[in-house]
C-alpha cells in the first residue's frame, strides 16, 4: 500500500522499461512538449494510463512503437523492450517489433480495417506478414483466432467486409488481427471507448484473459477512471505530459495527488446525489513539481 | 398536465427487407420543470426520439403534445421559440466560418427579435463565457467553450424545453463537470424542462428526476432517479446496464450475441 510504484505480484520481470521519455513537437510557435520525462515499466500485467485529452497518454503509446509524427522528436534515457533498445533500433528492426512483438489496438475499427478487403483475409495477412505460412494455414489460424475472440460463426464472419460487421465485432476482429502474430505486449489506446457497455465488457474480458492466461503485457490507455480502476492492475495518471501519480488500480479511489483527486471528484456518481459536481482547479505548480 | 408528452411514437427507416423500427411505439410524459433522461446503448432509438420531438425528423407516427397541443410533423416557427436542442458534438454543431456572434445572431434574425445586442451579451453571460468570446471563431475555442456557445444559442430564444443529446460525452470529465453544473444552474434559473439523452447512467442520475430505459426502439422501464441510485430496478436489461456502468466485472462479460437473451422480458 505504501510504496509509490507497486508492481503487481504476478507481473514478473518487466518486458518494457522506459526512463525519462520526452516527446517534443516543433511548431511555428516554438517547441511544444507533449511528454515531459516519464518513466515506467510494464511486465505481464495490465497497466492503465489515464489522463485527459492532451495529457500525452496517446503519444506515450505511440512513441513506444516509434509511430510519432515526423514533427515530433522522441528522446529517452532508456527505452528497452525485451533487451532491444527501441530508440537506437534501425527501421528494419522496428518493423520486426511492430505488430510482431508489440501490437496496438486503436479506438475505432472503422478507420483501422481496410474497407475493401474481407476481414478474415486481413487477419490471415497479418499472420503471413510475420510468419512463413501457406494461405490455407493462415486461414485456419485466422479462424481459430476469430473463435478465440468469441466470434460465434468464424467461417461466416471471415468472408464479411468491414461495413457488414457491428462496432463491437469490428473491434474483436481488430484484436484478432493484432493477436495473430503472437505479440508479447499490447497497447490498447481507448480501444473500448466507442463500444457499448455490453460489448465493452466482453472485449475487456478477452484482454483480461490474454494477460492472465497467455502472459501478455497490456498498456491500457483510457480517459475512463472508473473503468481503469476496476480493470487494470496498476494505474499511471498523466497530466500535461507527466506522470503525476502511480498507484495500484484498486487504490485509485484513495489517490493523493490533487489532480487525481480533482478528476475523481468531478465524476457524477450513481450511488449519491450531489447538488453540484466539484470543478477541477488546476494548480500551475503541477506542471513543474518534481515527482 | 404534462408539458411534453409522447404517445405511441414510432419511427421507421427503410422499406421492405431493410425496414428498421428505430422507435417502436414509445410513450412518456414530462411535467413542466422536470428533467427526464433517456438512456440506452447505441442504436436503441434514444436520439431518434429526440430528433422526432425536435422536428428534425418529420417522418414519425403517433402523437407528440407540447403544452397539450398536438404537434404536426412540420413545425411552425413558434415551436422553436419553445423547444431548442443541444447536440453531442460541439465541433460539428458550430459553423467553422461563423463567429460566436454570428451563430447567436442567427436565431434572433430568424425570429425577428429586438435587442439583439442585449440578448447576445446576456446569453454569453449566462453560459459564463463573457463578452471577450463574442467575436471568436469556433477553432479559437476549446470543446467545453464550444458546447457553452451551443447552449447559449439554444438559450437565446428563451425556450421552455431544452433537448440535450449527449451534451457532454465528447468532453473530458473535468469539463463535463463544468458543463453539467452550468446546465443545472440554467435549468433552475430559467425554470426549464430538460430531456437528456445519454449512454452514461451516472450523468443521468446526476441530472434527471426520472428516466426511461430504451432497448431496440422500446421503453423497457421507467424509473425515478431514487430507484436508479438504490438499484431498485425491475427489468433485467436495466439491471445489466446498471451493473456494467459500475466498471469492469468479469461475470458480466457474456457473449455479445447472447445479450439478446437476457433482455427479452420487456412485456
Amino acid at each position: 500500500m505504501s510504496e509509490t510504484s507497486p508492481a503487481s505480484p504476478a507481473a514478473g520481470a518487466p518486458m518494457l522499461a522506459i526512463e525519462d521519455l520526452r516527446v517534443r513537437f516543433a511548431t511555428p510557435l516554438g517547441p511544444v512538449d507533449a511528454v515531459r520525462g516519464i518513466s515506467f515499466t510494464v511486465g505481464r500485467e495490465k497497466v492503465g494510463i489515464v489522463g485527459e485529452s492532451g495529457s500525452g497518454k496517446s503519444m506515450t503509446g505511440r512513441s513506444i512503437l516509434r509511430l510519432t509524427p515526423k514533427s515530433a522528436t522522441v528522446t529517452a534515457r532508456r527505452m528497452a523492450f525485451e533487451g532491444l533498445d527501441l530508440l537506437g533500433a534501425s527501421e528494419r528492426e522496428m518493423r520486426a517489433v511492430r505488430g510482431r512483438r508489440i501490437s496496438m489496438i486503436l479506438q475505432d475499427p472503422k478507420f483501422s480495417l481496410n474497407p475493401v478487403v474481407r476481414v478474415g483475409r486481413q487477419i490471415s495477412e497479418a499472420f503471413r506478414v510475420h510468419h512463413k505460412a501457406s494461405e490455407k494455414e493462415a486461414r485456419a489460424r485466422a479462424l481459430a483466432m476469430l473463435e478465440a475472440v468469441q466470434i460465434r460463426e468464424p467461417a461466416r464472419v471471415y468472408d464479411l467486409y468491414p461495413h457488414e460487421v457491428s462496432g463491437g465485432m469490428g473491434q474483436r476482429i481488430m484484436i484478432a488481427m493484432m493477436l495473430i502474430p503472437d505479440p508479447a505486449l499490447l497497447i490498447a489506446d481507448e480501444s473500448t471507448s466507442a463500444l457499448d457497455v455490453t460489448v465493452r465488457m466482453q472485449v475487456l474480458a478477452i484482454l483480461d484473459d490474454l494477460v492472465s492466461k497467455r502472459g501478455l503485457g497490456l498498456i491500457f490507455i483510457s480517459h475512463d477512471l472508473n473503468l481503469v480502476a476496476t480493470f487494470c492492475d496498476r494505474v499511471l495518471i498523466m497530466y500535461a505530459g507527466r506522470i503525476v501519480e502511480t498507484c495500484r488500480a484498486q487504490d485509485l479511489a484513495n489517490a493523493r495527488h490533487p489532480y487525481t483527486r480533482g478528476l475523481l471528484d468531478s465524476l457524477p456518481r450513481l450511488g449519491e446525489r450531489r447538488e453540484r459536481l466539484a470543478v477541477l482547479e488546476r494548480d500551475p505548480a503541477w506542471l513543474e513539481q518534481e515527482l | 398536465m404534462a408539458l411534453l408528452e409522447v404517445r405511441d411514437l414510432a419511427v421507421t427507416f427503410g422499406v421492405g427487407d431493410s425496414l428498421t423500427r428505430a422507435v417502436d411505439g414509445i410513450s412518456f410524459a414530462i411535467e413542466a420543470g422536470q428533467s427526464y433522461g433517456l438512456v440506452g446503448e447505441s442504436g436503441c432509438g434514444k436520439s431518434t426520439v429526440l430528433r422526432a420531438v425536435s422536428g428534425l425528423n418529420p417522418d414519425w407516427t403517433g402523437e407528440i403534445l407540447l403544452d397539450g397541443q398536438r404537434l404536426l410533423p412540420r413545425r411552425e416557427r413558434a415551436f422553436y421559440k419553445l423547444v431548442q436542442m443541444v447536440f453531442q458534438d460541439p465541433y460539428g454543431s458550430l459553423h467553422p466560418r461563423h463567429t460566436v456572434n454570428a451563430a447567436l445572431m442567427e436565431p434572433i434574425i430568424i425570429h425577428g427579435l429586438d435587442d439583439a445586442n442585449g440578448r447576445i451579451v446576456r446569453a454569453l453571460d449566462q453560459v459564463q463565457l463573457g463578452p471577450r468570446f463574442r467575436f471568436r471563431y469556433p477553432h479559437q475555442l476549446s470543446g467545453g467553450q464550444r458546447q457553452r456557445v451551443a447552449i447559449a444559442r439554444a438559450l437565446i430564444l428563451e425556450p421552455k424545453v431544452l433537448l440535450l443529446d449527449e451534451p457532454t460525452s465528447a468532453l473530458d470529465v473535468s469539463i463535463q463537470a463544468e458543463v453539467l453544473n452550468l446546465l443545472a444552474d440554467i435549468r433552475r434559473d430559467n425554470h426549464l424542462t430538460f430531456v437528456l439523452v445519454s449512454h452514461d447512467l451516472a450523468v443521468v442520475a446526476h441530472m434527471c428526476d426520472r428516466l426511461g430505459v430504451m432497448l431496440k426502439g422500446r421503453l423497457v422501464e421507467e424509473l425515478s432517479v431514487e430507484q436508479l441510485q438504490t438499484g431498485a430496478v425491475e427489468n433485467a436489461y436495466t439491471r445489466h446496464l446498471l451493473a456494467a456502468s459500475k466498471g469492469y466485472d468479469r461475470r458480466l462479460a457474456v457473449r455479445a450475441d447472447d445479450t439478446d437473451l437476457a433482455v427479452r422480458d420487456d412485456g
